[in-house]
């Protein structure tokens, strides 16, 4: 059995794989090292609804530059419609138009901004006071006093704003708010409660831009005007100032989506970050996409977002394959760890490896008592599953509750492979006893951290996400490694007694 | 504490990867696996070519026949139930003897019917199966081990692992259950292991926990003594299920049996490594010159090879 094929395969993987990460290196400008860039946010927004077979138009409106971040390139995708970029009253919009149109439609609108320091502020003309506003019979009592209670403990528009959400935030949270609630939305209500007060605020829309989400909406947010000034307040909390992730989308007070001819109309954003050389960040550097320049950069957002985690997975394998090969260590589950690995990059490493312990002794106490039971093996794991979703959820009310926020990110973890885990733990307790378990459960949670601080490594992140070519390296590596057939290093250790001089 | 990789080499010391590669995958055809990963299929294959196994008592394959378990067992005195495609020992359970409607385990402990259903109900489901696979349940008479062996061991029934490479048995230990394995044979659990000399079947040097031992840690028996009588028969065995089976590095699992002589337990077609450090002695030299044998040999010839070439000298104190 020749072992020349095998050597090709791994030489040819090595030199394609090399070849395209230097190309892109050199061709593309795109950097080795993660640091020392421009951060670019690449956000797509997603337009979904029904056309009611009959001529639909559709506005959504842009955003544009802002302190923060500058506007680079938008493209937009949709098939068959008619495109037009509009702008009245400094207000930004596209509109899409078709004479003829049924069924599910979707559009498609992508910015690329660039991350700037922008303290500058923008000016920004406040909107007319509403004058008219009408409050049905018990609302309007409702309304004038919670507007009094908010005036007598504030001095200006702003800390009057701030006092009024407080009257709808939970701790202080009166019966006349109460009643305001259940009728109205509370940004809604919030400007109509400042209008009244004859103060001059809108609703705005913004996004919360955070790397790699899918499927997020815009929050609405309160900017109030006085003397010329204005801020923007965070209406469930009360914040004041705009947070530095926060990309407003619509700053005009308008709707964001305006769909005629069409029903059950959405719009949903994906935002990518990734980070470019000053100089090409500021050109459209993804404009001619040829063959060669084989990147995800060319998938929509959304794809791509999904795409960091999926070309991660390999460096979690390599780290498998090494400690088992290399080290010889003992995992229950060969790939278990690098699901909980994952898992840790959404919770962070200590509420990771706190939430996967908690987990998995609780469900260690209830399994040995199912275990009594004397039940089918996959009724049981299932009773198991159902268990630790049990769990899971308990303890992120408890989170919750006890204030602690990191704890909500338990629900990141993997539940079915929790749930075999804790039925071969417990099957592996039975049969060869707690040091057996303790053994295994090191050696997963120990390949499970390594395998995290791998993937969680910037300078990887960024070399596999920019550089398809570590693909093939990384499988030429695993080739290589699933052909060694020298010891292990835990067997210099077991065969140590052999090694004697007799 | 540790080895050099090059001392281990020049020890002539296997590892995992080198067994995995070099001997498993080069020298076992997958398509043979299902019959020595298959207990049932084992047995009816050994059957076939005329090696005694213990006799089957039958076996429980839907969880509607779980019940008749009690039926089926009710005029042996012990027996044995095993997962058809369990591994390592796991899902064995050992009655010794029957007792007012309840069971007796080799330890003492005593089960109730319900235990007995739940344990082949769980076999079923596939709980102790590579892959956890439904499974077969099957149900053996229990062996009357020899009695030359009862001093050396602890509630279990000690085996003779032979290690066969192309036909040629080229080591052999056996495995005694102590009481800190638990009555198991495993050698990690802490089972005593006894190197034996492929020419004689006399014990060359025990091990336990992967320290040299000189006795049976609960019985106090000197381990010099040990010898398996009938070795050659039990070699000839062994070799044999290499034309059996197909398989070119097999671990054969071997039992003395009071009436009926060696019997073939179990075979294994990733056999462990284990048996090197029992043997104070690495595996390499010898499956090296097996691997230079060019011509086919007859069992008998094969056996008579390795007795030629593998002779070694006990390094038990025989006072003991």
């Amino acid at each position: 059995m020749s072992r020349v094929p095998f050597y090709l395969l791994v030489g040819a993987l090595l030199v394609i794989g090399i070849i395209l990460t230097i190309f892109r290196h050199f061709h593309y400008d795109v950097p080795f090292m993660p640091g020392e860039q421009r951060q670019i946010w690449e956000v797509e927004a997603q337009v979904n609804f029904d056309a009611e077979n009959g001529p639909v138009r559709i506005d959504l409106a842009l955003p544009s530059n802002q302190p923060g971040f500058r506007l680079l390139t938008e493209n937009t995708a949709s098939s068959g419609f008619g495109l037009s970029y509009l702008r009245d009253d400094k207000a930004r919009h596209a509109q899409w138009a078709i004479r003829q149109a049924n069924g599910p439609q979707q559009l498609y609108y992508s910015a690329q901004l660039l991350v700037t320091d922008g303290e500058e502020e923008f000016l920004a003309e406040p909107p007319a006071l509403q004058r008219d506003i009408g409050w049905e019979r018990p609302y309007d009592t409702a309304a004038r006093e919670v507007i009094d209670q908010a005036h007598e403990r504030s001095a200006d528009a702003f800390t009057f704003t701030r006092e009024l959400i407080k009257e709808f935030t939970d701790q202080r949270q009166g019966e006349n708010a109460r009643l305001l609630l259940s009728q109205y939305e509370r940004p809604v209500l919030l400007t109509r409660l400042l209008n009244q007060a004859n103060v001059h605020a809108r609703i705005v829309n913004g996004l919360r831009l955070e790397d790699g989400r899918r499927r997020q909406s815009l929050t609405p947010w309160l900017q109030v005007f006085e003397n010329e000034k204005w801020v923007l307040i965070n209406p469930r909390t009360g914040e004041q100032g705009k947070p530095d992730d926060l990309l407003l989308w619509e700053r005009h007070g308008n709707a964001v989506l305006e769909v005629q001819g069409g029903s059950d109309s959405r719009v949903s954003f994906s935002m990518l970050r990734h980070n470019e050389p000053a100089s090409v960040a500021v050109r459209n550097q993804f404009a001619d996409d040829t063959l060669l320049n084989f990147s995800i950069h060319s998938l929509p957002i959304e794809e791509q977002a999904l795409f960091k985690t999926i070309l991660l997975i390999p460096i979690g394998a390599l780290v498998v394959v090494l400690l088992r090969v290399l080290v010889g260590l003992e995992t229950s589950g060969t790939f278990m760890p690098v699901l909980i690995a994952l898992a840790f990059i959404q919770t962070t490493l200590i509420t990771g490896l706190v939430g996967f312990l908690l987990v998995v002794a609780v469900g260690l106490v209830i399994r040995s008592y199912l275990s009594r039971l004397n039940l089918l093996l996959v009724a049981r794991v299932s009773a198991v599953i159902i268990t630790v979703i049990a769990i899971i959820s308990l303890f992120s009310v408890m989170a919750y509750r006890f204030g602690l926020n990191a704890g909500l990110t338990i629900t990141f973890f993997p539940m079915i492979i929790l749930s075999w885990t804790i039925e071969r733990m417990s099957i592996l307790w039975e049969e060869e006893g707690p040091k057996e378990v303790l053994k295994q459960g090191f050696g997963s949670l120990l390949t499970a951290v390594l395998a995290y601080l791998a993937m969680n490594n910037p300078w990887v992140r960024h070399i596999t996400f920019n550089f398809l070519g570590v693909q093939l390296i990384l499988m030429a590596m695993i080739l290589l490694l699933g052909n060694y057939t020298g010891y292990r290093l835990l067997e210099l250790r077991r065969f140590q007694p052999l090694a004697k001089d007799d | 504490m540790w080895a050099t990789p090059a001392r281990l080499q020049a020890k002539g010391v296997i590892g995992m990867n080198r067994r995995n590669i070099r001997y498993i995958g080069r020298y076992n055809d997958r398509r043979l696996y299902p019959l020595v990963d298959d207990k049932l299929q084992t047995k009816l294959l050994a059957k076939h070519h005329g090696i005694t196994t213990p006799d089957l008592i039958g076996t429980v394959s839907t969880q509607f026949d779980v019940k008749h378990v009690v039926e089926m067992v009710k005029d042996a005195p012990g027996f044995v139930i095993k997962p058809a495609k369990g591994s390592g020992g796991k899902g064995i359970l050992v009655v010794e003897r029957q007792q007012d409607g309840g069971y007796v385990k080799p330890s003492g402990a005593r089960i109730e019917r319900v235990d007995l259903e739940r344990h082949v109900s769980n076999i079923l489901s596939g709980l102790y199966s590579l892959g956890g696979t439904p499974d077969v349940a099957v149900i053996e008479s229990l062996i009357a081990f020899d009695e030359v062996f009862a001093a050396y061991t602890y509630e279990g029934v000690p085996d003779i692992r032979v290690i066969i490479f192309r036909g040629y048995p080229v080591m052999a230990m056996m495995r005694l259950s102590t009481a800190a394995s638990d009555g198991k044979a495993n050698l990690h659990q802490g089972a005593v292991g006894v190197g034996l000399d492929i020419t004689t079947g006399a014990a060359l040097r025990g091990v336990q926990f992967n320290r040299p031992r000189e006795d049976h840690p609960d019985t106090g028996h000197g381990l010099a003594s040990l010898y398996v009588p009938g070795w050659d028969a039990l070699l000839h065995l062994a070799a044999s299920c290499y034309e059996m089976t197909g398989l070119g590095y097999l671990g054969t699992d071997m039992v003395l049996d009071r009436h009926h002589g060696p019997m073939l337990l179990e075979l294994n077609a990733r056999p462990g490594l284990a048996i090197q450090m029992a043997n104070g002695e690495g595996l390499r030299r010898r499956l090296d010159l097996i691997e230079k044998q060019a011509e086919t040999r007859s069992v008998e010839a094969r056996v008579a090879f390795a007795q030629r070439h593998f002779a070694r000298e006990g390094e038990l104190a025989s006072s003991a």
